[in-house]
């Protein structure tokens, strides 16, 4: 699972934020999951456990996963990312890289490639809290 | 909010000693060939070689190396599966036959992702096959790989070269080494692109003449070597090394 290459990217970003920002113990580290790159929540949260320095001891990660909402550039239409209409080797392929949604998902309207991931692509770091 | 992504792209690239990208203003000047049997080149005289494939909308090194059904491991990450003793990594292992019609945006993140998630063991050399221009590909690598060095590709002709000469002025202007161009596809004698390389105080490392037989020996990698491009190159190589 490539969960653990992702927990090391937010434990290394958390750290670098909590350097810059003259935070000596981070308490809590909130991070947004985009619902099209099918991450396992336990997975991330069992490896930033085991991936944690002493400076984010205490830390308490919060996960929440965001929808993914899809929007049609050529005809507007809005829809949203439903894993189970795709084989498991393309939903495979988008939890690697979910630009591969490009590839094998279409607008259901006019069957266009071309659409905007409006949300719920990838993961951020969305907010850090400690003590200075 | 913050991506976290990219603060592990240095970190996933630390044990690779010289990165460099195979680049061209312009499309068909044989940047996959190249990119592809100088790794092959490279392996061969024993260094330790991976090859990227950043392509992503118009991947093509798969078909010159012959790759047949690879994909790569999962180990907190992915690991590059191994083919011609190069490590290789692709989009292609993730679109297959399909489109990817990926806009600039889009393509950006999918090099921050597997930039992120690919875990390269220690290599000499990494090769990068660079898309055409001076585009989203190119302006990231240059953002998210401080090492980076340029091998530039161009023609003879006039288009190609004015293309390179950009790219050349880009890369001096962004203090980006270039370690030099290669004429490819050379088809009579003409000193121009040497001349005009040179003059920007940069190595011409050589010219390939066209090579008719070149088309027929793609897929096979040991028959690419032999033709006069793989000869060409090699000699290329010996001299750059």
């Amino acid at each position: 699972m490539h969960e653990w290459a992702l927990a090391e990217a937010v434990i290394s970003t958390a750290l670098q934020i909590a350097e810059k920002e003259g935070i000596k113990e981070v308490k809590e580290v909130r991070i947004k999951i985009g619902e099209l790159q099918q991450i396992e929540p336990d997975i991330l949260e069992f490896a930033l456990s085991q991936l944690k320095t002493d400076r984010l001891g205490s830390t308490e990660f919060n996960l929440h996963t965001t929808k993914a909402e899809l929007k049609c550039r050529v005809c507007g239409e809005k829809w949203t990312f439903d894993k189970g209409k795709l084989d498991q080797n393309k939903a495979e392929a988008i939890h690697f890289v979910p630009e591969i949604a490009h590839t094998y998902i279409k607008c259901p309207k006019c069957g266009s490639p071309d659409f905007k991931i409006q949300k719920g692509r990838g993961i951020w770091l969305e907010s850090i809290r400690g003590v200075k | 909010m913050d991506d976290p992504r990219i603060a592990v792209i240095e970190d996933r690239l630390k044990n690779i000693r010289t990165i460099l990208a195979v680049s061209s203003g312009k499309g068909g000047v044989g940047k996959s060939m190249i990119a592809s049997l100088l790794s092959v080149t490279l392996a061969k005289k024993g260094y330790k070689v991976g090859l990227f494939d950043l392509d992503f909308t118009s991947p093509s090194t798969h078909i010159i190396l012959g790759v047949g059904k690879l994909f790569p491991k999962e180990k907190k990450g992915i690991i590059p599966p191994q083919i011609h003793g190069l490590e290789y990594m692709s989009i292609i292992y993730y679109s297959g036959k399909y489109a990817s019609p990926l806009r600039g945006a889009d393509i950006s993140n999918a090099l921050i992702e597997l930039l992120a998630i690919t875990r390269w063991n220690t290599l000499d050399y990494l090769i990068i096959d660079m898309p055409p221009g001076i585009s989203d590909a190119t302006l990231d690598i240059i953002r998210f790989i401080k090492r980076i060095r340029f091998l530039l590709i161009t023609t003879p002709s006039q288009l190609a070269f004015e293309t390179v000469r950009k790219l050349t002025e880009l890369l001096l202007d962004l203090r980006v080494p270039i370690i030099g161009v290669i004429e490819n596809m050379k088809m009579k004698e003409s000193e121009f692109v040497q001349q005009q390389i040179e003059g920007m105080n940069i190595r011409f490392q050589g010219a390939i003449p066209f090579d008719t037989q070149l088309e027929a020996a793609i897929g096979d990698v040991e028959k690419l070597l032999h033709t006069e491009f793989g000869q060409e190159l090699q000699s290329i190589v010996d001299k750059m090394d």
